[in-house]
């Protein structure tokens, strides 16, 4: 039966020193999705690059960041994944109840993260300095842009997995790969947000 | 309330579109009516639409591959008449606006919808039946992937007859494509034709890879691979590298277009020349994810039938892979013109001759397979044959264009035209054929006729060297692509004979059709029944099992000891397996693929026009389906013993007929 997945990876955690989130073909699938998701970012990334100093006359990420506001950005978004940590320590100890709240606090943590996202960004256009201002300011919402709209999808499929979970049933092998998927997936915006904050954020002050 | 969209969309003063449409609804209307007449409603939708088994989908994909080459070809057919008219006083018959059209969509349906549909129904067909897998790692995702081929297929053909098409070529530059200059919906019908099928490309990568690299059967190591799976293998790496890049730049593009961004235009700090790198970047790779599966086909087919294994697996096996990783560092050759300096150009004109080396070492491996062997010159091999003499060609002039200071001389020339179409015709088009014909037998059960394939390639490949050779000419001779009206005496007599061969491909077309409708006809006789399984003695595991096969594929998965092994199991007379048989799990029919394919073309046609409630409304159809997909645990079913004995049963009885009648 080899389309299906021949062992539940979670259970046989403990007789297997190396990683075991990576055993059935959900998982691997799904990781493979995010690598060609990271070349989609990293595209999004270069034409950054190339554009980034092409103001057009208008301002330049200097005049525009607040970097206070993308400190406590990038700490929630930092911090949520470190609650997502904790689900799915408790989906490994079969803890329904406390997988739901540690979801929740990161559904609420990712929430607060775009919610101050959109602010900036409407912030910036309600002054004029909307994408359509300079390429520089296109690249800057497209790719952060692209971000928050990961993010939100994440926050989706957070909230249909909660609700999925919800019921007398305990956790299915099914139920453990979409949460593993949603974890890689988490992490993965994490790391995408680190180069933004780095390339987009840090430099663009400096 | 409807957007842009208004009763003037739809282009009544063409007579040729108005000709075409009631062409295509009085067609349309006949099979419709043909499937209500005959009650086989209930038959299609359970057994074709909503299917998830992967030989099925396969041959949805290439009837679709097929539709699309009528579409491509008369797009073709018209520029070459065009081309034969317009000379010094006379206009021709079709207008500019009407001729880009015609030349943008010739190429996108023709690289999109024909090529990638048929490459990807071949994958369908081969990769799970080569590696002794019962479906797909995913057979959701695989009938979605589809869905989406077939949406993206829809909205371009409908841009015929409601609104226009992209008049700016086949991959849309900037800044012609930019609202500015393309106000129109036509560049719109082309971003969302082009994204949703990438989609639906994207999801067929990563659902082959983890197929090849998960579901071989015990014991097939990575070199016990079929060369056409490791071919397969490669593609997909490549179609999870590109096809990303392809679906950000057309999103940039359409941010320019819808929200008036500054990606790619000529003001405000936009650079055109971001938007060449990046479609290339996309754009060379997808070359090879179209001809690389050719190569593994043609290796196939000449080793089957020159009775012998393939001639160097290994060097094989590390020139696909080479190909595969020089792909993405060629890019530039695109655009030598471009300016981007001597040491650039240099780096990648000496890159591009470097690809040459591993494709060299591919056509001596199938000489050298086929050198003493007991040659079977059936009609793939006719097709092999023709593609070694014009994909050598191809590629000679693709490495003369390899050299910045000739392609300098040479770009957006016909001789460009040319050469593309040597190495696309001879090489992918070639290819699939061959493999169709190779495959079909597995796929129907019965073989397709010799003497109409014959035929076929004969008018393919006369027609082929009439219709582009005179395109080398009169591209040393300095006629440019896309010219829709020309003075230069001097080209005439080679246009006309370019329209020559064009007629000549035409014929093969017409042969090709009279070898399905001949082959149907005559598939109850016993020279075309396909009663073993292995009607071409072949080497791979696709032929140890029923054709067609059963949808489990195989009753009991082999197991592997190396290369061929079925064909070294035949050669010393074992061939049964005495292994218990098990209930089989597989997953159930799903409608889901195909109702998120019609909510992504409500959303793509929303979206070209403006219609914003439709739009939105295709978006949320997407979503809750795809909620609703995620909670359903009524997923799959298991096979039954006694319906495998049965199946078994009946294919040994087939065997046995086959071998009574020998």
């Amino acid at each position: 039966m080899a389309h299906e997945a021949t062992m539940s990876p979670l259970a046989h955690a403990d007789d297997h020193g190396h990683d075991h989130h990576h055993e059935t073909p959900n998982v691997f699938g799904f990781w493979l999705y995010l690598m060609t998701d990271c070349i989609l970012f990293g595209s999004i990334f270069a034409a950054f690059a190339v554009l980034r100093n092409q103001f057009a006359g208008g301002p330049s990420g200097k005049e525009l960041f607040d970097l206070t506001n993308v400190g406590i950005e990038t700490a929630i978004l930092l911090f949520s994944s470190i609650t997502y940590g904790f689900a799915s320590l408790n989906a490994l100890a079969k803890n329904k109840t406390m997988v739901l709240v540690w979801l929740a606090i990161t559904f609420v943590l990712g929430l607060s993260f775009v919610g101050l996202e959109v602010s900036e960004f409407s912030h910036m256009i309600a002054e004029g300095n909307g994408p359509d201002r300079s390429a520089f300011l296109s690249a800057f919402f497209t790719l952060v842009g692209t971000h928050g709209l990961h993010v939100t999808c994440g926050l989706i499929w957070m909230a249909v997995l909660m609700v999925q979970m919800m019921g007398p049933q305990d956790l299915s092998q099914r139920m453990m790969d979409k949460l593993t998927c949603l974890s890689l997936f988490w992490h993965f915006l994490d790391i995408v947000w680190i180069c933004v904050f780095s390339f987009v954020y840090l430099a663009g002050v400096m | 309330m409807l957007g842009k969209l208004s009763l003037s969309a739809i282009p009544f003063d063409v007579p040729i579109l108005v000709g075409t449409f009631l062409g295509v609804a009085v067609i349309g209307l006949a099979v419709l009516g043909a499937v209500t007449y005959f009650g086989k409603w209930g038959y299609l939708w359970r057994e074709w639409l909503t299917t998830v088994d992967h030989k099925r989908l396969a041959v949805m994909y290439i009837i679709l591959a097929i539709v699309m080459l009528f579409r491509g070809f008369a797009d073709a057919i018209m520029m070459r008449t065009q081309l034969a008219l317009a000379y010094a006083g006379n206009p021709g018959y079709l207008p500019p606006h009407h001729y880009d059209q015609i030349f943008s969509a010739h190429g996108t349906i023709m690289i999109f919808f024909m090529a990638m549909a048929f490459m990807t129904g071949l994958l369908n067909l081969v990769v799970p039946l080569q590696i002794g897998a019962r479906d797909v790692a995913f057979p959701f995702l695989n009938s979605l992937s589809f869905y989406m081929t077939l949406v993206g297929a829809l909205l371009i053909n409908i841009s015929l007859f409601i609104g226009e098409f992209a008049q700016c070529g086949w991959l849309v530059y900037p800044p012609l494509s930019e609202m500015q200059f393309s106000p129109g919906v036509g560049v719109d019908y082309y971003i969302w034709a082009v994204q949703i099928s990438g989609v639906g490309t994207l999801l067929t990568g990563v659902n082959f890879f983890t197929t090849i690299v998960k579901m071989r059967a015990p014991g097939m190591g990575w070199m016990q691979m079929p060369v056409f799976t490791w071919t397969a293998f490669c593609t997909t790496v490549l179609i999870m590298a590109s096809f990303p890049v392809l679906t950000v730049t057309l999103a940039l593009l359409s941010l320019d277009r819808y929200l008036g961004m500054h990606f790619f235009t000529n003001d405000a700090g936009g650079n055109v020349m971001l938007y060449l790198s990046m479609i290339w970047t996309w754009g060379h790779p997808e070359v090879y994810i179209l001809v690389i599966p050719a190569f593994g086909v043609f290796s196939e087919v000449t080793s089957t039938f020159s009775r012998k294994p393939l001639f160097g697996y290994n060097t094989m096996v590390y020139a696909t892979c080479s190909i595969m990783v020089l792909s993405f560092v060629v890019w530039v050759h695109h655009f030598f013109t471009m300016g981007a300096g001597a040491n650039v150009n240099t780096f990648f004109g000496i890159m591009t001759m470097v690809i040459a080396v591993p494709t060299g070492v591919k056509i001596f491996n199938w000489l050298f397979t086929m050198y003493k062997g007991r040659v079977e010159f059936t009609a793939p091999m006719y097709w092999t044959i023709g593609f070694m003499i014009t994909f050598s060609i191809g590629g000679m002039t693709g490495v003369m264009m390899a050299m910045p200071a000739a392609d300098w001389i040479l770009h957006n020339s016909l001789f460009l035209i040319a050469h593309f179409h040597n190495v696309i015709i001879g090489g992918v088009y070639f290819g699939y054929i061959a493999g169709m014909g190779f495959w079909f037998p597995k796929a129907f059960g019965f073989k397709l006729n010799e003497a109409w394939g014959k035929r076929a390639f004969w008018c393919w490949f006369v027609g082929f060297y009439l219709a582009f050779v005179p395109l080398y000419v009169l591209g040393l001779e300095g006629m440019t692509r896309r010219m829709n009206h020309y003075d230069n005496p001097d080209w005439r007599p080679w246009l006309l004979i370019a329209e020559a061969g064009a007629v000549v491909i035409a014929l093969g077309i017409v042969c090709q059709l009279t070898q399905l409708y001949v082959s149907i006809r005559d598939r109850n006789l016993p020279e075309n029944l396909d009663l073993t399984g292995d009607p071409w003695g072949g080497r791979t595991l696709e032929w140890s099992i029923s054709s067609p096969p059963p949808a489990y594929n195989f009753a009991v998965i082999p197991d592997i000891h190396g290369l061929d092994t079925f064909h070294t199991e035949k050669q010393l007379g074992r061939r049964a397996h005495n292994k218990p048989l098990e209930p089989i799990h597989m997953p159930k029919n799903t409608a889901a693929g195909a109702l998120i394919g019609a909510f992504s073309f409500i959303l793509g046609f929303g979206a070209i026009w403006y219609i914003w409630w439709m739009a939105g409304l295709g978006l949320i159809g997407i979503v809750v389906t795809m909620i609703l997909r995620s909670a359903n645990r009524d997923v799959d079913y298991y096979v039954p013993v006694s319906e495998i004995e049965h199946n078994e049963e009946v294919y040994s009885r087939r065997i046995a007929a086959a071998q009574a009648a020998e």
